[in-house]
């Protein structure tokens, strides 16, 4: 042994659903970098890692993959980084992670990987669920079968990785380097011959007749039952995200109502308190608001996806989507979208086929995301007061209407593309599991973080151009009543306000709608702030009901109502698609065609109330 | 690595829940799908390993869940239609 080096940048390996994530969780904790690799939108996630002796080792999480054949961009980047054809430092050490319940599947990776020319580590992960199930798996007989060390790991238990962290300070073991080329289906039928070999010599399983997976997905994926559960699975989501979200949006509100009012109470009056209070305080805690929501609904997205059975949905809304031109593998990203349109946008990433990705990243703003919720409330209170039964049948009515909509133009995207291609499924349907509770608690971090650095940036940059808009007046309109009609946002709502007229739009919204352009959490805010109103949250939304019901036409409500479904209100989506489509013309499409079908619609809606209701 | 003979069909004609043998892969007549039976094979629809469709899905049959050694896949009809397997018994 001539090169005794310890090993200082490792790289996990392994195939989607072999527990990778959770293992490097389980490794780094809190201390991990989420970014995209370079020039690809394909998540890099980067670590660091104790050893048993406490030297600290680089650990990075590289993307699942089948095969270095890659099909995806995920597989090619995991290609590309192991095979030293990146940017990325080549890592001194693999550790190969193998669901020790799969090696049928999971060996074949560990075999590519011994031809790479790079030190190779085994981790044979979940052998908690190996033993529970009673597969026994002979790790001395595999190490010598593979000539490679084989550690267990227990990605779930907190002391799980430390035969790999105790491996971790052992000198590397020399390689000799070799150069990878992507094997014929002749060399890959013989490697398979190989893992079916070390598989049958070292792995002894129970009949795969009593494993109880095909049973309960005979039942999952029923298609009658199997739709009930969905359906009562989708049920539950959206009343914890309604109830539970909404009771603790309560709590969020009264903290930031009573922040403005201490910080009114002990500051003088002047700009620089309107600018904290009204525009800083104001519109960041609006937002923040709807935290909970988002979290609520990615609580059981990723409890779901985690524990199996969102790919099972998935495989049971394929044919249905089918329809529409997408695939089951649409299902995820879209659901996800219902919190916030920018995470379901980034989760298209798992869509192999472009178009089918695509067609969804474009559909994806109009699933009544949760920054619609306060908009659609207000309006719907102000359209039915004291009547909660049809208030609650409008609310569901607009979600759908948003999926139908979206269906509708996948649908048309669909018949557009002449040369539209099959898109593939070779989905896998992992075995039933329970979710990890850190990987979820991780998860949700990392979800809240993208809300929150928009919150940070966008919203609140928003929030202070838009006080200086509505504070600074506007010298030619120095003869309006309120200060409001006098600023700067007042002349920008009146010139808005011919667009928007045909559509019944009066100059309140006109100049309400300038900052919900850019970010449509902002509106009852600034609905609020034309109207000249004070006081806290709570209070302003009761004020705002009642003079929307008393003052505005039943065609003008509703005209607002349908605008809010459709229109693209919100910038951080048009960032999120051209980083996602890397292409303006993608990203000016979805919002011409949104704009256009809000206008279209409104246009419709008003013009058709209005002359219906007129004596 | 064909080895067609008169009891094999294809998967995609399996009957709901039965077992079969997988006996090979078409090699497909389209270049374009060599990639896709390169992934099947590298998924483990290897001769000798056991599958069953577990369920057909609804409406019209499609996509089928099938089961292979200790992994469940979606796979369409068309992508299942290039194994080729003898059903048992």
């Amino acid at each position: 042994m001539h090169d005794a080096a310890l090993p200082q940048r490792i790289a996990l390996l392994g195939n989607p659903n072999c527990g990778k994530t959770a293992l490097f969780n389980l490794l780094t904790g809190s201390r991990q970098k989420v970014a995209n690799y370079a020039g690809v939108t394909v998540e890099r996630k980067e670590g660091v890692l104790r050893t048993m002796a406490g030297r600290r080792v680089a650990v990075l999480d590289l993307p699942g993959a089948y095969s270095l054949n890659a099909v995806s961009n995920d597989e090619a980047v995991t290609r590309d980084v192991i095979t030293g054809h990146s940017q990325e430092t080549l890592p001194d050490l693999l550790v190969c992670v193998a669901d020790a319940t799969n090696l049928r599947l999971h060996l074949r990776l560990v075999l590519e990987a011994r031809r790479l020319g790079l030190p190779v580590v085994v981790a044979l992960n979940k052998m908690d669920r190996a033993l529970q199930l009673g597969i026994a798996v002979d790790k001395q007989r595999l190490a010598r079968e593979l000539n490679l060390p084989v550690v267990e790991t227990v990605s779930i238990h907190a002391h799980g990785a430390d035969e790999l962290r105790a491996l971790l300070d052992q000198p590397l073991q020399p390689c000799p380097p070799s150069h990878w080329r992507a094997p014929g289906i002749e060399q890959v039928m013989a490697t398979q011959n190989d893992v079916l070999r070390i598989f049958q010599a070292t792995v002894t399983s129970p009949s795969v007749d009593r494993d109880p997976s095909d049973r309960i997905d005979r039942f999952m994926m029923h298609p009658l039952w199997g739709f009930a559960v969905l359906g009562a699975v989708l049920f539950l989501t959206f009343l914890a995200v309604f109830s539970l979200g909404g009771w603790i949006t309560g709590f969020i509100e009264e903290g930031t109502a009573w922040l403005g009012t201490t910080i009114s109470a002990t500051m003088a009056e002047g700009p620089l308190r309107g600018l904290l209070v009204d525009g800083v305080i104001g519109g960041v805690g609006g937002v923040l608001a709807f935290l909970p929501q988002i979290l609520i609904l990615f609580l059981f997205i990723l409890a779901l996806e985690a524990s199996g059975y969102l790919p099972r949905a998935a495989f049971l809304l394929d044919r249905p989507m089918a329809a529409a031109g997408l695939s089951g593998r649409s299902f995820i990203p879209l659901l996800s979208s219902f919190a916030c349109a920018i995470p379901g946008i980034m989760a298209t990433r798992t869509i192999t086929h472009w178009r089918d990705r695509l067609t969804t990243i474009l559909i994806a703003p109009l699933m009544a995301c949760s920054a619609r919720i306060p908009v659609y409330t207000l309006l719907i209170a102000a359209l039915f007061p004291h009547q909660p039964v049809a208030g609650a049948l409008v609310m569901i009515g607009l979600y759908a209407l948003g999926i139908v909509a979206a269906m509708t133009v996948a649908w048309v995207i669909k018949r557009a593309d002449a040369n539209h291609a099959r898109s593939p499924l070779m989905m896998e349907l992992p075995a039933y599991q329970w979710p990890d509770p850190r990987s979820i608690v991780i998860g949700l971090w990392e979800r809240a973080m993208i809300f929150l650095r928009r919150v940070g940036t966008i919203i609140l940059a928003l929030t202070i151009v838009m006080w200086a808009l509505y504070t600074i007046p506007s010298p030619r309109r120095t003869d309006e009543k309120t200060p409001i009609a006098r600023s700067i946002a007042g002349e920008i709502g009146h010139a808005l306000h011919y667009v928007f007229a045909p559509i019944g739009f009066n100059e309140e919204i006109s100049i309400a709608l300038v900052p919900g352009m850019a970010a449509r959490e902002v509106v009852v805010s600034s609905l609020g702030t034309v109207y000249a109103m004070q006081g806290d949250e709570e209070q302003l939304d009761a004020q705002l009901t009642e003079r929307i019901a008393d003052e505005w036409p039943l065609a003008m409500k509703l005209s607002l109502l349908l605008w809010l479904v459709f229109a693209p209100q919100c910038l951080s989506t048009f960032v999120a698609v051209k980083r996602e489509t890397g292409s303006w013309r993608q990203m000016w499409i979805m919002g011409g065609y949104l704009f256009g079908l809000a206008y279209l619609s409104s246009l419709i809606t008003y013009q058709l109330t209005a002359f219906l209701t007129t004596p | 690595m064909r080895h067609a003979r008169a009891e094999t069909i294809n998967l995609n004609e399996l009957p709901e829940l039965c077992w079969a043998t997988v006996a090979g892969v078409t090699v497909p007549l389209d270049p374009a799908d060599h990639g896709l039976v390169l992934r099947l094979v590298e998924l483990g629809f290897v001769p000798g390993e056991r599958v069953r469709v577990v369920r057909e899905g609804h409406p019209g049959g499609e996509p089928l869940a099938i089961r292979v050694g200790h992994t469940t896949f979606a796979l369409r009809r068309y992508e299942a239609a290039f194994i080729r397997v003898t059903p048992e018994g």
